[in-house]
Order: C-alpha cells, then structure tokens, then sequence
C-alpha cells in the first residue's frame, strides 16, 4: 500500500513534530515522553483535561489541545494505546492546582495505561479522576466482553468538559459532568474499506468491492455484521436507528447530531449522510439543536462513516457554544 | 543445580530474540481478532529492555527483571506493556535479594508473575489471554518443583503445558481486550498474548533448561 511516510516506524514522531511546527502558537510538543500540551501551559487554578490514545485518529486527540478544550494530549503509537509515562507528564504539566481530569477511551490498553498513570500522579500528590468512554452501541455491553468501545462521544466530552474547565468548574464537577455526557450518547460506524497500519502495510481486514462491514470500530475491529453496499440513506438508516433506540430518545428531545468521516471519505459524500441522519432525527421528534459534520475521529484511510448522536442539556449547549481555539476546533475567538 | 543472573539474562535475550523472529506471526494472529500491532510492540518493548540492560549491568536478578518491566511499561504500549511489564516486575519482586535460583524459586516467580497479569487485566482462565497459557505452565512448574524435579524436566513440562493451553485458546470465545468485540467470531482462532506466554515458557526451556 502507498503511503506518504519515511520509515514506518518515525511516523508518530515525524507527524507530531510537523504537528508541533504548524501550531505553535497554540500547542508545544514535548519528546521523550511524548505529549502535546497547550502553549500557555497550565493554567492557575483550573482544572486541567487531558485525553490520549493511540494514533491514527487525527486529529483526535492533539488536535483538540488549546484554549478551551484539551489542556494536553498523549499520542501512542499507530492503533496503540499510549504508555503511563506519557500520561504522568502530561499531568504534571497540565496541574494548575485544580486537579486533572483523565477523559479515557474505553480500550483494555488504554484503560491499564491511564489507570497505572492515575496511581503514579497520585503518589505525586497531583489529583486525577478518570472517566471512560464507553459509546459504540455496535459492541454489546456484557460481563463477556472489554464493553462499549469509546469512540465519537469523546470528542464531544473532550469538546463540552474543555468548557466547563475554561469556566472554572471543580474537578469533581468536570468530572460528573464527563459521565452526564458519556451517559448520553451514543455512537456506531460503518466503512466501506479497510485501514492499513504504517508497520503492517497490509489492510487490516479483506473487503470485497461490493462489501461494507457495519458497527466498525475505529482501528478496524470488526463490527456487527458484513453486508453488500446500499445506497447512503439505507446506510445512514442503519446506523441512526440503533443509535437513536440505544440511547432511548423522546420526542422534543434536543440532541447535537456529530456526522464523522473515518479518514477516507470525502466531505460530499459526508454531507449527504448528514442530510438523511438530520431528516430520520426529525422524523423521530428531536431538535437538531447543534451538529458536526467532518472528520474528527478518523481510522487512518478508512472510508466510511459513524454518527454520534448527543442528548443535550441547556449546560452542555452553553458549554458547548463556549470559546474553543483548538488546531481542529475554533469558534467564539 | 541453580540458576544465576546470567542465565536469566540469557533467558530475556532469548525471549527477546524469539519475539523479534515471530514478529510478523504475532502481528498477524493479532490481525485476525485484534489490531495488527502485537509483535510490533512487543517486538519494540523488548528491544528497547534489551538495550536497557546493555546499558547499565543489572546487579541482580530481580533488578534485571525490574529493568525489564519499567522498559516495557514505558516503551510498549497498548495492553501489552502494562501486562508483560507486571509480569517481569512480580517475577522479579519473588526473589528479590536472591544470587541463584532453584526450580522452586523460578515457580514462584513465574507464579508471582501470572498473578500479576490476572490482577491487572482482570482476566480468567477460558477468556483467552496470556492468562490460558501461563497457568497450565504455572501449575506444571509446582508440580515439577514438589516433585524434585531437575531444571530441563520442569521447564520441558511448563512448555509443553503453556503450548497446550495456547492451542486450547483456539476455540474459546475471547472475553477480555479487544477480541473480545468480535463474540463468536474470535472462535478459531489462537490468541496472540497466549502465544507470545508460550514463547516465556519455550525459551525458558532452551535457555535455563539444559
């Protein structure tokens, strides 16, 4: 497979050093550990967000880093969780004497990693609490499986306790205010073609041309079930009702509808998913009050889709609306 | 006859080497039912553990295996860090102080580190992890060390225990990590954090077995 790299294995560092580069006026990036971390540091008496994961995802998460949002972020390797030494530093650095909120996705790596990063800062007296992301409705939640994988409601956690931090809420609010979000929505993807990791450089998984695999997850793991391609409105369908029945909406309900391409598909094709999921939100009674069309939470190369569907709260549109001035995100500055 | 720290490290060079040779293999286990990077991380924790111990002589056992596992918590990533990190640090804590090691002492690391690993990812055995390969090899390590018997006899036993319970992963329905998403369809195929377990148990025979 062609790709736009050096050598597979400076991919990360290569790309969050251009990164670093093209963004300094709102993000430093450190090495050795690696983490990107806004540029006016921490913050006075504010409560500190920060996020990671593996990469691949871009611009999740250093692209959301900045004002008003993410106070820092700690890139992995491709597909691979980051490491507790990167998240120790980030948390240091982000202390501003408020406390750190650990917003996790919920992967077994990611997990493990944060868990061990949280019981190391807290042996350095720097106050974390973690709240993981759990909102892949294609991944049935039981005592048999890791449970819901974290996908697109993180950006809109990251998005809405970035504002509330901004605003000068405690840890502990931040914090339940992350779970409010987490409880509230819901998510599930599609692709029409496989990723392909720099170091494999093989397709993760075999598609035929004529194939789609629905409830996928974000580094290729297999969904709920395979089935020929369909026109993008049957598509769109097949995503929104799961969603929508999971997260037991009701008519008059507001919800912020995150439309979100995977990395290969183009935003022509995204807007016409947009036009039928906000057209099948309707028909169920809600109020399309905010949306996000683009690709924020993407799988590398991957074409295809997921929706994220957000019950709102007059705080969290508040919150929601607040400044942010991030390399991926600005409005309100 | 007991071990020293040389032959342990010959052990984790072997280890380290097996891993670096089946890199591909394990990538490609780990592409059926995970995400494709399994030996690729652990082929990159333990290169950087090995070169670790190049750069500062551990002066004892425990201290070599603890270098190991701040190595691989730190440079691997994913599940596996934390979990082969675990694993190497409770191995080592098992005989901490000791010189030399007897069969007896390398079953208690070996369960030290199994408990470790079960602790931190919260798995069972039969949710098809590490977990299945490790405690058969365990079990067959203190039945060796009750019995008397002599190094290659024990660790021939926990190898072969540890190849069986990584073949048994096999049909199992994965429960824990990221296989786990796939239900029904993670049946049939072997678990990669089983495998590169068996890979412990393999080079430990050839490497302290003799």
């Amino acid at each position: 497979m062609k790709k736009l790299i050096n050598d597979p294995d400076a991919v990360v560092r290569e790309s969050v050093e251009g990164f670093g580069m093209a963004h300094p006026d709102l993000v430093t990036v450190h090495h050795d550990p690696t983490y990107i971390v806004r540029a006016d540091g921490a913050q006075e008496g504010k409560v500190g967000v920060i996020s990671g994961g593996g990469s691949g995802h871009e611009p999740m998460h250093g692209g959301f880093v900045g004002r008003g949002m993410l106070d820092a972020a700690c890139p992995g390797e491709v597909f691979t969780s980051p490491t507790p030494d990167q998240m120790l530093a980030a948390t240091e650095a982000v202390d501003g004497g408020a406390g750190v909120l650990h917003i996790v996705k919920n992967y077994t790596g990611d997990v493990m990693n944060f868990e061990m990063a949280a019981e190391m800062a807290e042996n350095d007296d720097v106050e974390v609490q973690s709240v993981v992301i759990d909102d892949d409705v294609a991944v049935q939640d039981s005592l048999y499986t890791a449970g819901r994988r974290g996908v697109g409601g993180t950006v809109l956690a990251e998005k809405i306790c970035g504002a509330a931090a901004d605003a000068g809420h405690s840890l502990d609010e931040v914090a339940d205010l992350c779970r409010q979000v987490n409880d509230n929505v819901r998510s599930m993807g599609m692709a029409l073609t496989s990723c392909v990791t720099p170091s494999s450089g093989e397709p993760t998984f075999d598609l035929d041309e004529d194939e789609m695999e629905i409830g996928i997850g974000i580094h290729g793991e297999p969904g709920r079930e395979r089935k020929s391609i369909r026109p993008v409105d049957e598509v769109v369908e097949m995503l929104m009702e799961p969603v929508l029945d999971d997260l037991g909406t009701k008519e008059g309900d507001r919800i912020l509808l995150f439309v979100n391409s995977m990395g290969g598909t183009p935003l022509i094709e995204l807007y016409i998913a947009y036009r039928k999921a906000h057209e099948i939100a309707e028909q169920h009674g809600l109020t399309v009050a905010r949306n996000l069309v683009g690709p924020y939470i993407t799988s590398l190369e991957m074409a295809g889709m997921s929706v994220t569907v957000l019950r709102l709260t007059d705080q969290m549109i508040d919150l929601w609306d607040a400044p942010v001035h991030t390399p991926a995100l600005r409005w309100g500055v | 006859m007991s071990r020293t720290l040389d032959d342990v490290l010959a052990w984790l060079r072997a280890y380290a080497d097996k891993i670096a040779e089946e890199k591909q293999y394990l990538t490609k286990l780990d592409s059926a039912i995970g995400d494709a990077d399994h030996g690729v991380n652990m082929n990159r924790g333990f290169q950087a553990a090995m070169e670790a111990l190049d750069d500062k002589a551990p002066a004892s056992i425990d201290k070599a295996l603890n270098t190991v596992a701040m190595t691989l918590i730190s440079k691997t990533g994913g599940a596996s860090g934390p979990l082969y990190g675990t694993f190497f640090m409770r191995a080592g804590s098992a005989v901490k102080g000791q010189e030399t090691i007897d069969v007896s002492d390398w079953a208690s690391m070996m369960d030290a580190g199994l408990q470790g690993v079960i602790q931190r990812g919260k798995a069972e055995v039969g949710d098809k992890t590490m977990v299945d390969a490790l405690t058969p090899a365990v079990e067959a390590l203190q039945q060796a060390a009750e019995d008397g018997d002599d190094w290659g006899d024990a660790l021939a036993a926990a190898a072969e225990a540890a190849h069986d319970g990584m073949e048994a992963t096999i049909p199992l329905i994965a429960k824990k990590g990221r296989a786990s998403y796939l239900g029904e369809r993670s049946k049939g195929h072997q678990d990669p954090g089983a495998t590169s377990s068996y890979y412990l148990m393999e080079t430990a025979a050839a490497a302290l077995g003799g």
